[in-house]
Protein backbone atom coordinates (compact mmCIF):
# COMPACT_ATOMS: atom_id res chain seq x y z
CA UNK A 1 0.00 0.00 0.00
CA UNK A 2 2.86 2.51 0.24
CA UNK A 3 3.91 1.63 -2.73
CA UNK A 4 0.44 2.82 -3.92
CA UNK A 5 0.60 6.06 -2.04
CA UNK A 6 3.96 6.94 -3.54
CA UNK A 7 2.30 6.24 -6.88
CA UNK A 8 -1.19 8.49 -6.18
CA UNK A 9 1.56 11.03 -4.65
CA UNK A 10 4.05 11.33 -8.20
CA UNK A 11 0.39 10.86 -9.76
CA UNK A 12 -0.76 14.00 -8.37
CA UNK A 13 2.37 16.15 -8.36
CA UNK A 14 3.27 15.13 -12.16
CA UNK A 15 -0.44 16.08 -12.78
CA UNK A 16 -0.34 19.33 -14.50
CA UNK A 17 2.65 18.78 -16.81
CA UNK A 18 1.88 15.20 -17.87
CA UNK A 19 -0.70 14.37 -20.67
CA UNK A 20 -0.64 10.83 -18.91
CA UNK A 21 -4.52 10.19 -18.14
CA UNK A 22 -3.70 6.36 -16.06
CA UNK A 23 -1.37 5.52 -14.10
CA UNK A 24 -0.41 2.23 -12.77
CA UNK A 25 1.83 -0.68 -11.10
CA UNK A 26 2.13 -4.61 -10.72
CA UNK A 27 2.58 -6.19 -7.35
CA UNK A 28 5.68 -7.44 -8.25
CA UNK A 29 7.74 -6.60 -11.40
CA UNK A 30 9.25 -9.84 -11.55
CA UNK A 31 8.73 -13.58 -11.10
CA UNK A 32 11.25 -16.18 -10.34
CA UNK A 33 10.36 -19.75 -10.89
CA UNK A 34 11.75 -22.04 -8.35
CA UNK A 35 11.30 -25.96 -7.61
CA UNK A 36 8.21 -25.14 -5.75
CA UNK A 37 6.65 -22.85 -8.05
CA UNK A 38 2.75 -23.40 -9.15
CA UNK A 39 1.12 -20.40 -10.07
CA UNK A 40 0.83 -17.03 -8.55
CA UNK A 41 -1.09 -14.00 -8.15
CA UNK A 42 -0.01 -10.87 -9.84
CA UNK A 43 -1.79 -7.60 -8.68
CA UNK A 44 -2.29 -4.89 -11.12
CA UNK A 45 -3.42 -1.45 -9.53
CA UNK A 46 -3.53 2.02 -10.60
CA UNK A 47 -5.59 5.40 -10.46
CA UNK A 48 -7.04 7.72 -12.96
CA UNK A 49 -6.46 11.00 -13.01
CA UNK A 50 -9.47 13.45 -13.77
CA UNK A 51 -8.64 14.48 -17.27
CA UNK A 52 -9.69 17.19 -19.27
CA UNK A 53 -13.05 15.91 -19.75
CA UNK A 54 -13.76 16.90 -16.21
CA UNK A 55 -14.57 14.84 -12.96
CA UNK A 56 -17.08 12.42 -12.89
CA UNK A 57 -17.26 11.17 -16.44
CA UNK A 58 -17.58 7.62 -16.36
CA UNK A 59 -14.32 6.04 -17.64
CA UNK A 60 -13.80 2.00 -18.00
CA UNK A 61 -10.43 0.22 -17.64
CA UNK A 62 -8.92 -2.42 -19.47
CA UNK A 63 -6.20 -4.44 -18.03
CA UNK A 64 -4.42 -7.43 -20.40
CA UNK A 65 -1.32 -9.03 -19.52
CA UNK A 66 0.46 -10.93 -22.28
CA UNK A 67 2.98 -13.02 -22.39
CA UNK A 68 6.45 -14.12 -24.91
CA UNK A 69 5.51 -14.22 -28.77
CA UNK A 70 5.91 -17.46 -30.71
CA UNK A 71 4.84 -19.31 -33.67
CA UNK A 72 2.52 -22.16 -33.47
CA UNK A 73 1.21 -24.99 -36.30
CA UNK A 74 -2.00 -25.58 -35.66
CA UNK A 75 -2.98 -29.52 -37.36
CA UNK A 76 -6.23 -30.87 -37.71
CA UNK A 77 -7.31 -34.36 -38.02
CA UNK A 78 -9.30 -35.79 -40.52
CA UNK A 79 -11.38 -38.80 -41.07
CA UNK A 80 -9.75 -40.65 -44.32
CA UNK A 81 -10.98 -43.81 -45.56
CA UNK A 82 -12.68 -44.55 -41.90
CA UNK A 83 -9.34 -43.59 -39.86
CA UNK A 84 -8.63 -39.97 -38.12
CA UNK A 85 -5.22 -38.91 -39.06
CA UNK A 86 -3.70 -35.35 -38.77
CA UNK A 87 -4.12 -33.79 -42.49
CA UNK A 88 -4.14 -29.88 -42.98
CA UNK A 89 -2.34 -27.55 -40.87
CA UNK A 90 -2.06 -23.68 -40.77
CA UNK A 91 1.28 -22.00 -39.03
CA UNK A 92 -0.29 -19.17 -36.96
CA UNK A 93 3.02 -16.11 -37.62
CA UNK A 94 3.22 -15.15 -33.72
CA UNK A 95 0.75 -16.02 -31.06
CA UNK A 96 1.19 -15.06 -26.69
CA UNK A 97 1.97 -18.24 -24.95
CA UNK A 98 -0.51 -16.56 -22.37
CA UNK A 99 -3.02 -13.79 -22.95
CA UNK A 100 -5.42 -12.60 -19.71
CA UNK A 101 -7.85 -9.71 -20.32
CA UNK A 102 -9.71 -8.14 -16.92
CA UNK A 103 -12.19 -5.22 -17.73
CA UNK A 104 -14.35 -3.01 -15.66
CA UNK A 105 -17.55 -3.93 -18.09
CA UNK A 106 -18.26 -6.32 -20.88
CA UNK A 107 -15.64 -5.66 -23.69
CA UNK A 108 -17.83 -4.88 -26.49
CA UNK A 109 -19.78 -2.16 -23.97
CA UNK A 110 -16.61 -0.08 -23.32
CA UNK A 111 -14.78 -1.34 -26.61
CA UNK A 112 -15.34 -0.39 -30.23
CA UNK A 113 -14.58 -2.61 -32.97
CA UNK A 114 -12.19 -0.49 -34.78
CA UNK A 115 -10.62 0.73 -31.40
CA UNK A 116 -10.05 -3.20 -30.92
CA UNK A 117 -8.74 -3.52 -34.38
CA UNK A 118 -6.51 -0.89 -33.41
CA UNK A 119 -4.71 -2.05 -30.22
CA UNK A 120 -5.31 -5.71 -30.50
CA UNK A 121 -7.31 -6.09 -27.40
CA UNK A 122 -9.70 -8.49 -27.81
CA UNK A 123 -7.81 -12.27 -28.06
CA UNK A 124 -9.07 -12.74 -31.84
CA UNK A 125 -7.19 -9.51 -32.37
CA UNK A 126 -4.46 -10.12 -30.02
CA UNK A 127 -3.28 -13.29 -31.99
CA UNK A 128 -2.44 -12.01 -35.00
CA UNK A 129 -2.86 -14.31 -38.15
CA UNK A 130 0.42 -13.08 -40.01
CA UNK A 131 1.75 -15.58 -42.81
CA UNK A 132 -1.42 -18.01 -42.82
CA UNK A 133 -0.73 -20.72 -45.10
CA UNK A 134 -3.37 -19.90 -47.93
CA UNK A 135 -3.32 -23.32 -48.54
CA UNK A 136 -5.71 -24.12 -46.48
CA UNK A 137 -9.39 -22.56 -47.37
CA UNK A 138 -11.13 -22.35 -43.99
CA UNK A 139 -7.91 -20.86 -41.94
CA UNK A 140 -10.17 -18.65 -39.10
CA UNK A 141 -10.91 -22.14 -38.36
CA UNK A 142 -7.54 -22.92 -36.93
CA UNK A 143 -7.42 -19.65 -35.42
CA UNK A 144 -10.56 -20.17 -33.78
CA UNK A 145 -8.93 -23.82 -32.93
CA UNK A 146 -5.92 -22.72 -30.75
CA UNK A 147 -7.98 -19.71 -29.04
CA UNK A 148 -10.55 -22.50 -27.98
CA UNK A 149 -7.48 -25.27 -26.85
CA UNK A 150 -5.69 -22.64 -24.72
CA UNK A 151 -8.80 -21.38 -23.06
CA UNK A 152 -9.52 -24.55 -21.99
CA UNK A 153 -5.93 -24.62 -20.86
CA UNK A 154 -6.21 -21.45 -18.82
CA UNK A 155 -3.85 -19.57 -21.14
CA UNK A 156 -6.26 -17.23 -22.41
CA UNK A 157 -8.68 -15.68 -20.30
CA UNK A 158 -11.17 -12.97 -20.49
CA UNK A 159 -12.66 -11.65 -16.67
CA UNK A 160 -15.39 -9.18 -17.63
CA UNK A 161 -15.96 -7.17 -14.81
CA UNK A 162 -12.77 -8.58 -12.81
CA UNK A 163 -11.51 -4.95 -12.70
CA UNK A 164 -12.83 -3.07 -9.59
CA UNK A 165 -12.77 0.75 -9.87
CA UNK A 166 -13.03 2.70 -6.88
CA UNK A 167 -14.79 6.30 -6.76
CA UNK A 168 -14.18 6.45 -10.76
CA UNK A 169 -10.11 7.03 -10.20
CA UNK A 170 -8.48 3.91 -8.12
CA UNK A 171 -8.87 0.48 -9.83
CA UNK A 172 -7.27 -3.30 -9.25
CA UNK A 173 -7.44 -6.46 -10.30
CA UNK A 174 -5.93 -10.08 -9.73
CA UNK A 175 -4.49 -11.62 -12.89
CA UNK A 176 -4.08 -15.38 -12.22
CA UNK A 177 -0.43 -16.45 -13.71
CA UNK A 178 -0.72 -20.80 -14.17
CA UNK A 179 1.69 -23.35 -13.20
CA UNK A 180 3.05 -23.59 -16.83
CA UNK A 181 3.69 -20.63 -17.39
CA UNK A 182 6.99 -20.50 -19.79
CA UNK A 183 10.24 -17.59 -19.03
CA UNK A 184 10.13 -14.51 -20.81
CA UNK A 185 9.03 -10.68 -21.02
CA UNK A 186 5.25 -10.48 -20.12
CA UNK A 187 3.97 -7.12 -21.34
CA UNK A 188 0.99 -5.75 -19.19
CA UNK A 189 -1.12 -2.78 -20.62
CA UNK A 190 -3.91 -0.79 -18.82
CA UNK A 191 -6.59 0.55 -21.42
CA UNK A 192 -8.66 3.49 -20.27
CA UNK A 193 -11.71 3.96 -22.58
CA UNK A 194 -14.15 6.62 -22.50
CA UNK A 195 -17.66 6.14 -25.01
CA UNK A 196 -15.40 2.81 -26.71
CA UNK A 197 -12.63 4.63 -26.99
CA UNK A 198 -9.06 3.88 -26.11
CA UNK A 199 -8.17 7.62 -24.26
CA UNK A 200 -5.31 6.51 -22.34
CA UNK A 201 -2.85 3.63 -22.39
CA UNK A 202 -0.06 2.69 -19.86
CA UNK A 203 2.52 -0.03 -20.53
CA UNK A 204 4.48 -2.02 -17.89
CA UNK A 205 6.86 -4.87 -17.94
CA UNK A 206 7.05 -8.65 -16.16
CA UNK A 207 10.14 -10.21 -16.36
CA UNK A 208 9.49 -14.29 -15.99
CA UNK A 209 12.88 -16.26 -15.04
CA UNK A 210 13.71 -19.31 -13.78
CA UNK A 211 16.33 -19.56 -10.35
CA UNK A 212 18.00 -21.50 -8.55
CA UNK A 213 17.90 -25.34 -9.19
CA UNK A 214 16.20 -24.98 -11.75
CA UNK A 215 17.47 -21.96 -13.82
CA UNK A 216 20.97 -24.31 -13.09
CA UNK A 217 19.95 -27.75 -15.08
CA UNK A 218 18.36 -25.26 -17.68
CA UNK A 219 21.05 -23.82 -18.50
CA UNK A 220 23.27 -26.96 -18.16
CA UNK A 221 20.69 -28.53 -20.65
CA UNK A 222 21.38 -26.04 -23.26
CA UNK A 223 24.92 -25.06 -22.96
CA UNK A 224 26.54 -28.39 -21.73
CA UNK A 225 24.16 -30.69 -23.73
CA UNK A 226 26.75 -33.90 -24.11
CA UNK A 227 27.84 -33.65 -20.14
CA UNK A 228 24.29 -32.83 -19.28
CA UNK A 229 22.97 -36.45 -21.11
CA UNK A 230 26.17 -38.12 -19.63
CA UNK A 231 24.88 -36.82 -16.27
CA UNK A 232 21.22 -37.81 -16.65
CA UNK A 233 22.26 -41.46 -17.84
CA UNK A 234 25.17 -41.75 -14.75
CA UNK A 235 21.85 -40.85 -12.35
CA UNK A 236 19.84 -43.28 -14.00
CA UNK A 237 22.50 -46.17 -13.65
CA UNK A 238 22.93 -45.40 -10.09
CA UNK A 239 19.38 -45.25 -8.82
CA UNK A 240 18.91 -48.91 -10.83
CA UNK A 241 21.83 -50.04 -9.12
CA UNK A 242 20.89 -48.62 -5.64
CA UNK A 243 17.66 -49.89 -5.76
CA UNK A 244 18.79 -53.58 -6.43
CA UNK A 245 21.25 -52.97 -4.19
CA UNK A 246 18.62 -51.95 -1.89
CA UNK A 247 16.21 -54.77 -2.02
CA UNK A 248 19.24 -57.21 -2.01
CA UNK A 249 19.86 -56.13 1.35
CA UNK A 250 16.28 -56.02 2.58
CA UNK A 251 15.62 -59.39 1.46
CA UNK A 252 19.15 -60.77 2.51
CA UNK A 253 18.89 -59.43 6.47
CA UNK B 1 3.36 -31.93 -3.77
CA UNK B 2 3.92 -29.83 -6.45
CA UNK B 3 7.07 -29.55 -8.09
CA UNK B 4 8.38 -27.31 -11.62
CA UNK B 5 9.77 -28.90 -14.42
CA UNK B 6 12.65 -27.02 -15.61
CA UNK B 7 12.55 -28.09 -19.21
CA UNK B 8 9.18 -29.08 -19.76
CA UNK B 9 8.23 -25.58 -18.21
CA UNK B 10 5.03 -27.11 -16.27
CA UNK B 11 4.05 -27.64 -11.96
CA UNK B 12 3.16 -31.27 -11.44
CA UNK B 13 2.42 -32.96 -8.66
CA UNK B 14 5.41 -35.58 -7.90
CA UNK B 15 3.31 -38.49 -5.93
CA UNK B 16 1.99 -38.68 -9.67
CA UNK B 17 5.07 -38.95 -11.30
CA UNK B 18 6.33 -41.52 -8.71
CA UNK B 19 3.73 -43.49 -8.94
CA UNK B 20 3.74 -43.32 -12.89
CA UNK B 21 7.55 -44.51 -13.16
CA UNK B 22 6.65 -47.24 -10.24
CA UNK B 23 3.78 -48.77 -13.00
CA UNK B 24 6.72 -48.49 -15.79
CA UNK B 25 8.93 -50.24 -13.48
CA UNK B 26 6.94 -52.98 -12.89
CA UNK B 27 6.03 -54.02 -16.21
CA UNK B 28 9.40 -53.57 -17.27
CA UNK B 29 11.01 -55.73 -14.20
CA UNK B 30 8.33 -58.68 -15.01
CA UNK B 31 8.15 -58.79 -19.24
CA UNK B 32 11.65 -56.98 -19.87
CA UNK B 33 9.35 -54.02 -22.14
CA UNK B 34 10.76 -50.99 -21.54
CA UNK B 35 7.19 -48.88 -21.21
CA UNK B 36 8.05 -46.17 -23.57
CA UNK B 37 4.67 -46.87 -25.05
CA UNK B 38 2.90 -46.55 -22.17
CA UNK B 39 5.06 -43.49 -20.49
CA UNK B 40 5.05 -41.27 -23.26
CA UNK B 41 1.52 -41.26 -23.31
CA UNK B 42 0.93 -40.89 -19.92
CA UNK B 43 3.30 -37.58 -19.81
CA UNK B 44 1.60 -36.60 -22.48
CA UNK B 45 -1.79 -36.85 -20.75
CA UNK B 46 -0.59 -34.67 -17.39
CA UNK B 47 0.27 -31.80 -19.68
CA UNK B 48 4.06 -32.44 -20.64
CA UNK B 49 5.08 -31.75 -23.87
CA UNK B 50 5.62 -34.71 -26.57
CA UNK B 51 9.51 -34.32 -26.92
CA UNK B 52 10.33 -34.10 -23.43
CA UNK B 53 7.78 -36.95 -22.65
CA UNK B 54 9.53 -39.24 -25.23
CA UNK B 55 13.68 -37.83 -24.41
CA UNK B 56 12.61 -38.12 -20.45
CA UNK B 57 11.18 -41.20 -20.52
CA UNK B 58 14.18 -42.87 -22.69
CA UNK B 59 16.04 -41.89 -19.38
CA UNK B 60 13.81 -43.32 -16.86
CA UNK B 61 13.88 -46.70 -18.80
CA UNK B 62 17.80 -46.85 -18.82
CA UNK B 63 17.28 -46.49 -14.81
CA UNK B 64 14.25 -49.51 -14.59
CA UNK B 65 16.05 -51.54 -16.36
CA UNK B 66 19.14 -51.50 -15.25
CA UNK B 67 17.26 -52.16 -11.89
CA UNK B 68 15.46 -55.08 -12.98
CA UNK B 69 18.44 -56.64 -14.96
CA UNK B 70 21.21 -56.95 -11.86
CA UNK B 71 18.19 -58.85 -10.44
CA UNK B 72 18.22 -61.12 -13.82
CA UNK B 73 22.01 -61.01 -13.71
CA UNK B 74 21.95 -62.76 -10.84
CA UNK B 75 19.90 -65.20 -11.51
CA UNK B 76 21.84 -66.03 -14.52
CA UNK B 77 19.06 -65.21 -16.93
CA UNK B 78 21.03 -62.40 -18.80
CA UNK B 79 22.34 -63.60 -22.02
CA UNK B 80 24.76 -61.05 -22.53
CA UNK B 81 26.05 -62.59 -25.48
CA UNK B 82 22.83 -62.73 -27.63
CA UNK B 83 22.24 -59.25 -26.38
CA UNK B 84 25.37 -58.50 -28.08
CA UNK B 85 24.42 -59.90 -31.14
CA UNK B 86 20.88 -58.75 -31.24
CA UNK B 87 22.40 -54.80 -30.28
CA UNK B 88 24.87 -55.11 -33.77
CA UNK B 89 21.47 -56.05 -35.80
CA UNK B 90 19.60 -53.39 -33.67
CA UNK B 91 21.85 -50.89 -34.85
CA UNK B 92 22.25 -51.54 -38.43
CA UNK B 93 18.68 -51.95 -38.31
CA UNK B 94 18.07 -48.27 -36.58
CA UNK B 95 20.24 -46.92 -39.22
CA UNK B 96 18.47 -48.71 -42.27
CA UNK B 97 14.79 -47.59 -40.27
CA UNK B 98 15.96 -43.42 -40.51
CA UNK B 99 16.45 -43.84 -44.21
CA UNK B 100 13.53 -45.58 -44.08
CA UNK B 101 11.87 -42.81 -42.62
CA UNK B 102 12.90 -39.91 -44.12
CA UNK B 103 12.06 -41.76 -47.30
CA UNK B 104 8.50 -42.41 -46.52
CA UNK B 105 8.18 -39.00 -45.19
CA UNK B 106 9.07 -37.53 -48.25
CA UNK B 107 6.33 -39.40 -49.60
CA UNK B 108 4.04 -37.43 -47.40
CA UNK B 109 1.08 -39.54 -45.33
CA UNK B 110 3.25 -41.77 -43.88
CA UNK B 111 2.04 -41.37 -40.14
CA UNK B 112 -1.13 -43.21 -41.56
CA UNK B 113 0.86 -46.19 -43.06
CA UNK B 114 3.26 -46.57 -40.10
CA UNK B 115 0.27 -46.53 -37.65
CA UNK B 116 -1.83 -49.12 -39.73
CA UNK B 117 1.15 -51.36 -39.93
CA UNK B 118 2.00 -51.35 -35.83
CA UNK B 119 -1.59 -51.86 -35.37
CA UNK B 120 -2.00 -55.38 -37.67
CA UNK B 121 1.42 -56.62 -36.49
CA UNK B 122 0.53 -56.00 -32.49
CA UNK B 123 -2.51 -57.58 -33.27
CA UNK B 124 -0.79 -60.68 -34.70
CA UNK B 125 1.93 -61.14 -32.56
CA UNK B 126 -0.68 -60.47 -29.30
CA UNK B 127 -3.07 -62.83 -30.97
CA UNK B 128 -0.51 -65.27 -31.85
CA UNK B 129 1.00 -65.66 -28.59
CA UNK B 130 -2.10 -65.02 -26.67
CA UNK B 131 -3.54 -68.62 -28.59
CA UNK B 132 -0.16 -70.40 -27.85
CA UNK B 133 0.04 -69.41 -24.54
CA UNK B 134 -3.31 -70.45 -23.33
CA UNK B 135 -2.93 -73.84 -24.99
CA UNK B 136 0.93 -74.50 -23.43
CA UNK B 137 -0.96 -73.63 -19.60
CA UNK B 138 -3.80 -75.88 -20.23
CA UNK B 139 -1.72 -78.36 -21.56
CA UNK B 140 0.60 -77.93 -18.25
CA UNK B 141 -2.41 -77.98 -16.09
CA UNK B 142 -3.37 -81.17 -17.52
CA UNK B 143 -0.19 -82.88 -17.21
CA UNK B 144 0.41 -81.25 -13.81
CA UNK B 145 2.18 -84.10 -12.01
CA UNK B 146 4.13 -85.31 -15.60
CA UNK B 147 7.34 -83.43 -15.81
CA UNK B 148 6.51 -81.58 -18.61
CA UNK B 149 9.01 -82.74 -21.93
CA UNK B 150 11.46 -79.66 -22.54
CA UNK B 151 10.20 -77.88 -25.16
CA UNK B 152 13.24 -78.45 -28.12
CA UNK B 153 12.21 -76.43 -31.60
CA UNK B 154 13.91 -77.35 -34.66
CA UNK B 155 13.02 -74.07 -36.82
CA UNK B 156 14.10 -73.25 -39.71
CA UNK B 157 16.34 -70.80 -37.97
CA UNK B 158 18.75 -73.46 -36.75
CA UNK B 159 19.59 -75.00 -40.37
CA UNK B 160 21.75 -71.57 -40.64
CA UNK B 161 25.68 -71.53 -41.24
CA UNK B 162 27.61 -69.20 -39.40
CA UNK B 163 26.59 -71.38 -35.53
CA UNK B 164 27.44 -69.83 -32.62
CA UNK B 165 26.86 -71.02 -28.83
CA UNK B 166 24.58 -69.33 -26.26
CA UNK B 167 25.36 -71.38 -23.25
CA UNK B 168 22.88 -69.09 -20.87
CA UNK B 169 19.78 -69.33 -23.87
CA UNK B 170 21.12 -73.32 -23.80
CA UNK B 171 20.87 -72.26 -27.64
CA UNK B 172 23.49 -73.42 -30.28
CA UNK B 173 22.58 -71.31 -33.62
CA UNK B 174 23.24 -69.71 -36.35
CA UNK B 175 24.04 -65.63 -35.58
CA UNK B 176 22.18 -64.77 -38.62
CA UNK B 177 18.49 -65.13 -36.86
CA UNK B 178 19.43 -62.81 -34.41
CA UNK B 179 20.75 -60.11 -36.58
CA UNK B 180 17.80 -60.43 -38.65
CA UNK B 181 15.79 -60.09 -35.60
CA UNK B 182 17.90 -57.20 -34.05
CA UNK B 183 17.59 -55.36 -37.66
CA UNK B 184 13.67 -55.79 -37.72
CA UNK B 185 13.53 -54.67 -34.19
CA UNK B 186 15.83 -51.62 -35.05
CA UNK B 187 13.78 -50.16 -38.68
CA UNK B 188 10.85 -50.56 -36.14
CA UNK B 189 12.08 -48.62 -33.01
CA UNK B 190 13.49 -45.97 -35.42
CA UNK B 191 10.60 -45.47 -36.97
CA UNK B 192 7.84 -45.73 -34.07
CA UNK B 193 9.98 -43.98 -32.15
CA UNK B 194 9.48 -47.29 -29.60
CA UNK B 195 12.63 -49.04 -27.84
CA UNK B 196 10.49 -52.40 -29.61
CA UNK B 197 10.73 -54.33 -26.38
CA UNK B 198 7.22 -55.98 -27.43
CA UNK B 199 8.37 -57.31 -30.39
CA UNK B 200 12.16 -58.40 -29.36
CA UNK B 201 10.32 -60.21 -26.56
CA UNK B 202 7.90 -62.67 -28.34
CA UNK B 203 10.56 -62.71 -31.48
CA UNK B 204 13.22 -64.08 -29.42
CA UNK B 205 10.43 -66.58 -27.31
CA UNK B 206 9.12 -68.11 -30.80
CA UNK B 207 11.82 -67.18 -33.86
CA UNK B 208 15.30 -67.91 -31.61
CA UNK B 209 13.33 -70.46 -29.30
CA UNK B 210 15.07 -68.90 -26.10
CA UNK B 211 13.74 -69.49 -23.10
CA UNK B 212 11.08 -67.10 -21.57
CA UNK B 213 13.02 -66.61 -18.59
CA UNK B 214 16.25 -65.77 -20.06
CA UNK B 215 14.16 -63.57 -23.04
CA UNK B 216 13.43 -60.81 -20.24
CA UNK B 217 16.38 -60.58 -18.76
CA UNK B 218 18.54 -60.33 -21.96
CA UNK B 219 15.69 -57.98 -23.51
CA UNK B 220 16.35 -55.32 -20.79
CA UNK B 221 20.33 -55.51 -21.75
CA UNK B 222 19.50 -54.48 -24.67
CA UNK B 223 16.74 -52.36 -24.07
CA UNK B 224 19.31 -50.37 -22.04
CA UNK B 225 21.77 -49.86 -24.74
CA UNK B 226 19.27 -48.55 -27.01
CA UNK B 227 17.41 -46.32 -24.51
CA UNK B 228 20.61 -44.75 -22.70
CA UNK B 229 21.65 -43.93 -26.57
CA UNK B 230 18.19 -42.33 -27.44
CA UNK B 231 18.68 -39.97 -24.20
CA UNK B 232 22.31 -39.15 -24.98
CA UNK B 233 20.95 -38.49 -28.64
CA UNK B 234 18.02 -36.25 -27.77
CA UNK B 235 19.67 -34.69 -24.76
CA UNK B 236 22.10 -33.51 -27.10
CA UNK B 237 20.31 -32.32 -30.08
CA UNK B 238 16.95 -31.03 -28.66
CA UNK B 239 18.12 -30.30 -25.16
CA UNK B 240 14.38 -32.24 -23.78
CA UNK B 241 15.29 -34.39 -21.57
CA UNK B 242 14.04 -33.18 -17.94
CA UNK B 243 16.54 -34.51 -15.25
CA UNK B 244 13.95 -33.29 -12.65
CA UNK B 245 11.20 -35.23 -14.04
CA UNK B 246 13.74 -38.06 -14.57
CA UNK B 247 14.33 -38.56 -11.07
CA UNK B 248 11.22 -38.71 -9.93
CA UNK B 249 10.18 -41.13 -12.62
CA UNK B 250 13.23 -43.13 -12.04
CA UNK B 251 12.73 -43.08 -8.29
CA UNK B 252 9.46 -44.91 -8.95
CA UNK B 253 10.71 -46.76 -11.80
CA UNK B 254 13.77 -48.85 -10.09
CA UNK B 255 11.60 -49.47 -7.13
CA UNK B 256 8.87 -50.88 -9.40
CA UNK B 257 11.06 -52.85 -11.44
CA UNK B 258 12.30 -54.74 -8.50
CA UNK B 259 8.95 -55.54 -7.42
CA UNK B 260 8.35 -56.64 -11.24
CA UNK B 261 10.91 -59.02 -11.11
CA UNK B 262 10.04 -60.63 -7.91
CA UNK B 263 6.42 -61.30 -9.43
CA UNK B 264 7.67 -62.44 -12.28
CA UNK B 265 9.74 -65.05 -11.15
CA UNK B 266 6.59 -66.34 -9.02
CA UNK B 267 4.92 -66.64 -12.29
CA UNK B 268 5.46 -69.59 -14.84
CA UNK B 269 6.28 -68.78 -18.55
CA UNK B 270 3.17 -69.52 -19.79
CA UNK B 271 1.43 -67.45 -17.26
CA UNK B 272 3.98 -65.10 -18.25
CA UNK B 273 3.22 -65.16 -21.59
CA UNK B 274 -0.62 -65.08 -21.53
CA UNK B 275 -0.12 -61.79 -19.61
CA UNK B 276 2.67 -60.10 -21.83
CA UNK B 277 0.35 -61.07 -25.20
CA UNK B 278 -2.80 -59.25 -23.08
CA UNK B 279 -0.63 -56.18 -22.59
CA UNK B 280 0.22 -56.47 -26.35
CA UNK B 281 -3.35 -56.62 -27.82
CA UNK B 282 -4.34 -53.56 -25.17
CA UNK B 283 -2.02 -51.64 -26.85
CA UNK B 284 -2.85 -52.55 -30.37
CA UNK B 285 -6.51 -51.90 -29.12
CA UNK B 286 -5.35 -48.52 -27.57
CA UNK B 287 -3.99 -47.65 -31.08
CA UNK B 288 -6.84 -48.95 -33.20
CA UNK B 289 -9.41 -46.85 -30.90
CA UNK B 290 -7.04 -43.51 -31.65
CA UNK B 291 -7.35 -43.91 -35.20
CA UNK B 292 -11.03 -45.04 -35.19
CA UNK B 293 -12.78 -42.98 -32.66
CA UNK B 294 -14.07 -39.55 -33.75
CA UNK B 295 -11.47 -37.43 -31.39
CA UNK B 296 -12.85 -35.05 -29.20
CA UNK B 297 -10.24 -31.90 -30.69
CA UNK B 298 -10.03 -32.26 -34.13
CA UNK B 299 -7.24 -29.69 -33.76
CA UNK B 300 -4.53 -29.83 -32.11
CA UNK B 301 -1.26 -27.48 -31.49
CA UNK B 302 2.71 -27.43 -31.24
CA UNK B 303 4.76 -24.55 -30.93
CA UNK B 304 8.10 -23.89 -32.53
CA UNK B 305 9.96 -26.21 -29.56
CA UNK B 306 7.51 -28.46 -30.09
CA UNK B 307 7.75 -31.80 -32.08
CA UNK B 308 8.61 -31.65 -35.96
Amino acid sequence: MRRLSALLLALFLAAPAAAQDVIADLSQSRVSITARYSGLQILVFGAIRPGPAGVGVPYDVIVTVSGPLEPVTVRRKDRIAGIWINDAAVTIGSAPTLYKIATTAPLDQILSETEDLRHSVSIPRAIRAVGLTAAVKDAPAFTEALIRIRENEGLYQIHEGGVSLQEGTLFRTDIDLPSNLVEGNYHARILLTHNKQVVAEFDDVLGVQKVGMERWIYSLAQEQALAYGVLSLAIAIAAGWGASAAFRYVRGS
Amino acid sequence: MQIYLPIAEISVNAYLLLGLGGLVGVLSGMFGVGGGFLITPLLFFIGVPPVVAVATGANQIVASSFSAVLTHWRRKAVDIRMGVVLQVGGLIGSALGMVLFNYLKSLGQVDLLITLSYVVFLGAVGSLMFIESVVALRRSRKQSDAPRPQRRQRNWVHTWPLKMRFRTSGLYISVIPPIMVGMAVGVLAAIMGVGGGFIMVPAMIYILGMPTKVVIGTSLFQIILVAGFATLLHAVTNHTVDMVLAVLLLVGGVVGAQFGTQIGARLKAEQLRVLLATLVLLVCVKLAADLLIEPREVYSITTAGGPE
